[in-house]
C-alpha cells in the first residue's frame, strides 16, 4: 500500500496483522464506534479504544492460560463482539483461530477440532460448552474451554472450564506486571503469518481447512474498501456465521481496515429486527434473504388496504421502469424523475424505513443465483445492490459488479488485483493477493486446487460475456457437450425456467445428445392459485400438470428462456426444443431430490429413462408407470401419458468463435 | 439469588387436611402436604382429580371450608390471590391468561405492578424518580425476557403468537413477580414435543438460577418424572400417594387409578 493509500484513509503498510491494525484505529479514532451489540433490548456500543483495551487484556490472559505461538484457538458461537475480540487477541499472540459453524451438531464439530489440533476452544453459551464436553474424550488436542454466557454453567466444576471475566482479570494482572508483554508479542507477527483457518462447509466430502494470512485477508480487505470507497462511517451488520469467509472479510477484515462499525444482532431471530432499527450502510445477504423481504413485503401489501395497495403497484411499476435507470446513471426523461420523486416520498422511502434500508449505499448478494424479477425489486427502490463471484480460498473477492454496470444474471469485473482466466474446459481460474496458502493438513487437495504459479481451480464453469463481466454457468464437472459441440449448461437454464413462479422444479437434459430438452414440475401453489382465479377445475397434481391451457403457459415461459438463451452466443446451444411436465412432482421421499431439495441428476435419468427416449423420438406423447412413496411409507403406482410439446427456438447466431 | 449446590430447604407451605366442597360436591378431601423450599413439586392426577383446585386454593382463589395453610409457618387465614401474589406466589393459567391486545413486553411489565411505588398518575408523568423507577422495572424485565429468548417477540401483540410462545410470556409476566413460589397449571399442555423440551429446560433453570420453589400440575407424566423432585397424586379429590418420582411411580393404588382396576 502506498503513500496515496493512507491519504484516502486506509492504514499504513506496516499494519500488516488485525492486532497492529486495532491499535492503528486505537490511535487514531479511539472514541469512534467499533462494534455494537444489543444485549436486553438495548444497543451496547464499544469503541475502538475499548476494543483494543478489552484485546490487550484477552490476550494476556490467554498467554497466561498456556496459548503458544502456533496453538489452533477454535472459536464457537454466535456474532458476538467477545468472539471477534478473541479472534484478535489469539493472533496478537501469534495463535490460529479457528472459528466453527455455531450450529453444528458434535460430531461434526469433532471432525474439524481434531484435524485442527485445537488446543483451546473459546465459546459463547451452555449449549456449545455442552457439545464440547460430549466430544472431548475423541479430541486428543483439546485441553481448555473459555465460555462467556455463565447461565447454566454454575455446576459445571470442571477444572479446565474457564469463566471469560476470570481469563481477562487475569490477562489485566499480567499486564499491569509486564507493561511491555502486549507491543512486544504482537510486533512479532507480520503479514506472511497464517491469520486464520477456515473450514469449508464440506457439501462435498470432508471439510478442509483453508489457511489464509494476514496479508491474504488485510489486502483483499482493503482492495474492497478502495473499490467501494468505504469509510470509518459505514455501519454493517454481523449476522452470518463467524466461520463463513465472508463474514471474516466483510464483519472483521474490512471493519479494522476501514475502521467502521458492526453491530452484532441479539440473537439469530431478531435480525430482521435489529436490522431495521440500525439501518446499516453497507449490507451482505445471500439470495434467500432478499427473496423472504421481498415475499413478506408482498404477502403484507396484499392484505393492505384498497388505496395503499394500489399506490402501491402503480408506484412499484414506476420504479421497475425506471428506478434502476436512475441508480446507473442513465438518462430518464423529466416527468418519470419527477413520477419516481413522489413515489419515493409517498412508497419508496417508508417501505426502505420498514426495511432498515433508508441509509443503505451498498449490498452485496453472492452464494448462488438471485432471481431477476427480486433483484430488479431492490435496486429499482435504490439499493445498491450488486453481485460478486467470491470464495473461501480468493479470501472471498473474485468478481464484483462495478457501479452503474449492474445485470442479473452477471458476476461482474475482476475485483483489484485480481487475474482470471478460463480453462479450455471452461473452468474459471483466478490469481490474486487473497490466494489461500494451503489446506491446512492436506497437500493433495492443495496441489489438485492451487498451481505452482499460483493459480486457483474455482471448480467453476464461466465465461467472459462482450462487456468484460464475468458469466458463472454451472459447477465444471456438471457442464457438459451437445453432440454439435456446443456448451450444454444444465444449471444454469434450470436456475433460468425455476425464476418463473409457475415452474417449481426443471432437469434439463443435452449432454452427448443432439439438442437440449427439459422435464418440467410446475408450481401447485402458483399454478394453482392461477387456476383458482380462473376457473379452472382441476382435481390433483396430475390433473392440473396435463391441463392444456397450463402446458401452453409453461410454453411460453420456455420459449421466453429460449429468447434469453440466444443473447449470449456461448449458450445459444442450450435452447430447449422439446419439454414436457411431469405428472408427479420430484420428492425426495422418492430419492430424485437430495434432502436440501436439490435434483438428483443421474438417479432421476434413470428412473425416467422412458419419458428421455420419448423426447429424443418423434413421439407426441409418452407413457409411464412410475412407483411413488407416500408420506406414510406405503407405495403405490401412477400411471399417466404425458404430452411432449415441442418449442419454437430462437435463430441461433452465427457459429461461434471459440472462446479465449 | 446465588445459591450453590441444589438443596432442599425446609418446609415453605404447607396444606393441613383441606376439604373443599362446591356445595354438596367436595372437590379435596383430607388433603395435606408440603411443598419445601427450592424443590420442583408435580401434583398429578387422572381428570378431575381436584388439582386445579389444590391451585387455587393455595393461591387464595378457594376457600376450603376445612384445614389451615401454613406458608413460612404463618398460618393464612382469609387469603385472597392478591395478597398471596404480595407474600409472593405467582402463577401461570391452565388456558393461557394474557392480554391479548398488548405486547409481550407490557405484559411481563403488569408483573412488576405490584413492586412498583409510583401510582397510576405519577406514572403517567414520564419524568425523575418515576422515570427511574420504569427504567428500573425495564431492566428486570428485560433480563427475564433474555432469560427466557423471547427477544424476538418483545413488541408483538401476544395474541399473535402461537401457543407456545405465550405459555412462555405468561411465564415471564410469573417470573416478573420474583415469586418465592412459583405455580404452573399445566405449563406444557398443547404442546409440540419440542415446546415441551424448551419449557422443562426453562423451568429446570428457573429453579435452578433464581432457586424458586416450583409447583407445578402436569399430565405428561415423562415430563413430570424427569423434572421433579417430588410428586403428589391426587385422585377423586384425595390424596394417593406421596413421594419421590420412583417412588410413586411403584404405588399400586397410583396406578390401579390410572390404569384401572380389574373386577
Amino acid at each position: 500500500m502506498s503513500t496515496a493509500d493512507s491519504a484516502k484513509g486506509l492504514p499504513p503498510a506496516d499494519c500488516d496483522t488485525f492486532p497492529k491494525l486495532l491499535e492503528h484505529q486505537c490511535r487514531i479514532r479511539p472514541g469512534k464506534p467499533a462494534i455494537r451489540e444489543k444485549s436486553f433490548g438495548i444497543w451496547q456500543t464499544h469503541n475502538w479504544g475499548r476494543v483494543a483495551e478489552e484485546v490487550r487484556s484477552l490476550a494476556a490472559g490467554l498467554f497466561a492460560l498456556g496459548v503458544k505461538r502456533g496453538d489452533k484457538v477454535a472459536i464457537v458461537g454466535d456474532n458476538r463482539p467477545r468472539l471477534y475480540w478473541t479472534m484478535t487477541a489469539v493472533q496478537a499472540i501469534g495463535g490460529v483461530p479457528v472459528p466453527l459453524y455455531q450450529d453444528s451438531v458434535a460430531e461434526e464439530m469433532t471432525y474439524v477440532l481434531d484435524h485442527a489440533e485445537a488446543r483451546f476452544a473459546v465459546v459463547e453459551d451452555q449449549e456449545q460448552v455442552d457439545k464440547l464436553l460430549e466430544v472431548k474424550e475423541r479430541c486428543a488436542h483439546l485441553e481448555h474451554i473459555v465460555y462467556d454466557e455463565p447461565r447454566g454453567l454454575r455446576h459445571y466444576t470442571q477444572a479446565f472450564l474457564h469463566h471469560f471475566d476470570a481469563v481477562q482479570s487475569e490477562g489485566r494482572d499480567y499486564n499491569k506486571v509486564h507493561p511491555d508483554f502486549y507491543d512486544g508479542v504482537i510486533a512479532t507477527s507480520q503479514g506472511t503469518d497464517t491469520a486464520i483457518i477456515l473450514y469449508t462447509s464440506g457439501t462435498t466430502g470432508k471439510p478442509k481447512g483453508v489457511i489464509l494470512s494476514f496479508d491474504n485477508v488485510i489486502k483483499t480487505a482493503a482492495n474492497g474498501v478502495k473499490l467501494e470507497n468505504l469509510t470509518a462511517d459505514e455501519e454493517s451488520m454481523a449476522y452470518l456465521p463467524m466461520a463463513w469467509v465472508g463474514d471474516h472479510i466483510f464483519s472483521y477484515g474490512q471493519s479494522f481496515v476501514a475502521g467502521f462499525c458492526v453491530a452484532c444482532p441479539e440473537s439469530s431471530a431478531t435480525v430482521m429486527h435489529d436490522l431495521r432499527e440500525l439501518g446499516p450502510t453497507y449490507f451482505f445477504a445471500p439470495p434467500r434473504i432478499f427473496e423472504n423481504i421481498l415475499t413478506t413485503v408482498m404477502i403484507r401489501m396484499e392484505d393492505a388496504s384498497w388505496v395503499k395497495r394500489k399506490a402501491f403497484h402503480f408506484f412499484m411499476a414506476v420504479a421497475k421502469r425506471s428506478g434502476s435507470r436512475i441508480l446507473d446513471g442513465k438518462s430518464v426523461g423529466f416527468g418519470e424523475r419527477l413520477l419516481y420523486a413522489l413515489g419515493g416520498l409517498l412508497i419508496y422511502g417508508p417501505l426502505m424505513n420498514t426495511l432498515g434500508f433508508t441509509r443503505i449505499r451498498l449490498a452485496y448478494t453472492a452464494g448462488e443465483a438471485i432471481g431477476p424479477d427480486i433483484f430488479d425489486f431492490y435496486r429499482s427502490l435504490g439499493v445498491n445492490l450488486k453481485q460478486l463471484y467470491g470464495s473461501t480460498e480468493a479470501s472471498v473477492f473474485i468478481t464484483i459488479q462495478p457501479d452503474g454496470e449492474i445485470e442479473a444474471d452477471t458476476v461482474g469485473k475482476p475485483a483489484i488485483d485480481v487475474e482470471i482466466k478460463i480453462a479450455d474446459s471452461g473452468e474459471v481460474l483466478f490469481r490474486s493477493p487473497g490466494v489461500f496458502i494451503e489446506y491446512f493438513k492436506n497437500p493433495q487437495a492443495t496441489a489438485e486446487t492451487k498451481t505452482a504459479d499460483g493459480w486457483v481451480h474455482t471448480g467453476d464453469a464461466g465465461f467472459f460475456a462482450d462487456n468484460g463481466h464475468l458469466k458463472i454457468i454451472d459447477r465444471a464437472k456438471d457442464v457438459g457437450r451437445l453432440n454439435d459441440g456446443g456448451l450444454f449448461a444444465p444449471k444454469y437454464v434450470e436456475n433460468k425456467l425455476k425464476f418463473f413462479p409457475d415452474i417449481k422444479e426443471a432437469v434439463a437434459f443435452g449432454h452427448e445428445r443432439g439438442f437440449c430438452a427439459a422435464f418440467v414440475n410446475i408450481d401447485l401453489v402458483a399454478v394453482g392459485s392461477w387456476a383458482e382465479r380462473n376457473n379452472v377445475p382441476y382435481g390433483s397434481y396430475q390433473e392440473l400438470a396435463s391441463n392444456p391451457q397450463v402446458l401452453q403457459t409453461i410454453k411460453a415461459h420456455i420459449e421466453k428462456v429460449n429468447r434469453d438463451l440466444v443473447a449470449d452466443p456461448q449458450l445459444a446451444s442450450c435452447q430447449i426444443r422439446r419439454f414436457l411436465v411431469l405428472h408427479k412432482e420430484l420428492d425426495a421421499d422418492d430419492g430424485e431430490l437430495t434432502r436440501t431439495r436439490k435434483v438428483r441428476r443421474g438417479f432421476v435419468a434413470e428412473r425416467y429413462q422412458p419419458l428421455i427416449e420419448a423426447l429424443y423420438s418423434d413421439a407426441g406423447s409418452a407413457y409411464i408407470e412410475t412407483e411413488v412413496t407416500f408420506e406414510d411409507g406405503r407405495k403405490g403406482m401412477i400411471k399417466a401419458d404425458l404430452q411432449i410439446i415441442d418449442v419454437d427456438i430462437a435463430p441461433v447466431a452465427p457459429p461461434l468463435k471459440q472462446a479465449s | 439469588m446465588s445459591y450453590g449446590d441444589k438443596q432442599i430447604g425446609d418446609t415453605l407451605l404447607k396444606v393441613d387436611n383441606i376439604t373443599l366442597a362446591f356445595g354438596g360436591v367436595k372437590a379435596l378431601t383430607d388433603i395435606s402436604f408440603e411443598i419445601r423450599e427450592h424443590e420442583i413439586l408435580a401434583i398429578i392426577g387422572p381428570n378431575g382429580a381436584g388439582k386445579t383446585s389444590m391451585l387455587n386454593v393455595i393461591n387464595g382463589f378457594y376457600h376450603p371450608q376445612q384445614g389451615r395453610i401454613m406458608f413460612r409457618g404463618a398460618e393464612r387465614r382469609a387469603m385472597r390471590p392478591h395478597l398471596a401474589a404480595r407474600q409472593g406466589i405467582a402463577r401461570t393459567f391452565q388456558n393461557v391468561a394474557l392480554f391479548k391486545g398488548m405486547s409481550t413486553l407490557d405484559n411481563i411489565m403488569t408483573g412488576r405492578i405490584l413492586k412498583m411505588k409510583s401510582n397510576i398518575f405519577q406514572q403517567a408523568i414520564y419524568w425523575g424518580a418515576n422515570q427511574r423507577e420504569e427504567i428500573a422495572h425495564r431492566e428486570v424485565v428485560e433480563k427475564i425476557i433474555d432469560f427466557l429468548e423471547i427477544e424476538a417477540i418483545r413488541k408483538t401483540p401476544v395474541g399473535r403468537l402461537p401457543y407456545g410462545l405465550q405459555k412462555r410470556v405468561e411465564l415471564a409476566r410469573a417470573l416478573a413477580m420474583e415469586p418465592d413460589l412459583l405455580l404452573l397449571d399445566e405449563p406444557m399442555a398443547g404442546m409440540n414435543v419440542e415446546e415441551k423440551e424448551d419449557m422443562c429446560r426453562f423451568v429446570l433453570d428457573v429453579n435452578d438460577e433464581f432457586g424458586t420453589t416450583i409447583a407445578l400440575i402436569e399430565h405428561d407424566m415423562g415430563v413430570v418424572m424427569d423434572i421433579s423432585d417430588r410428586v403428589v397424586v391426587l385422585d377423586y379429590g384425595r390424596k394417593l400417594a406421596d413421594g419421590s418420582p420412583d417412588e410413586v411411580r411403584a404405588n399400586q393404588d397410583v396406578i390401579d387409578a390410572y390404569l384401572g382396576v380389574s373386577h
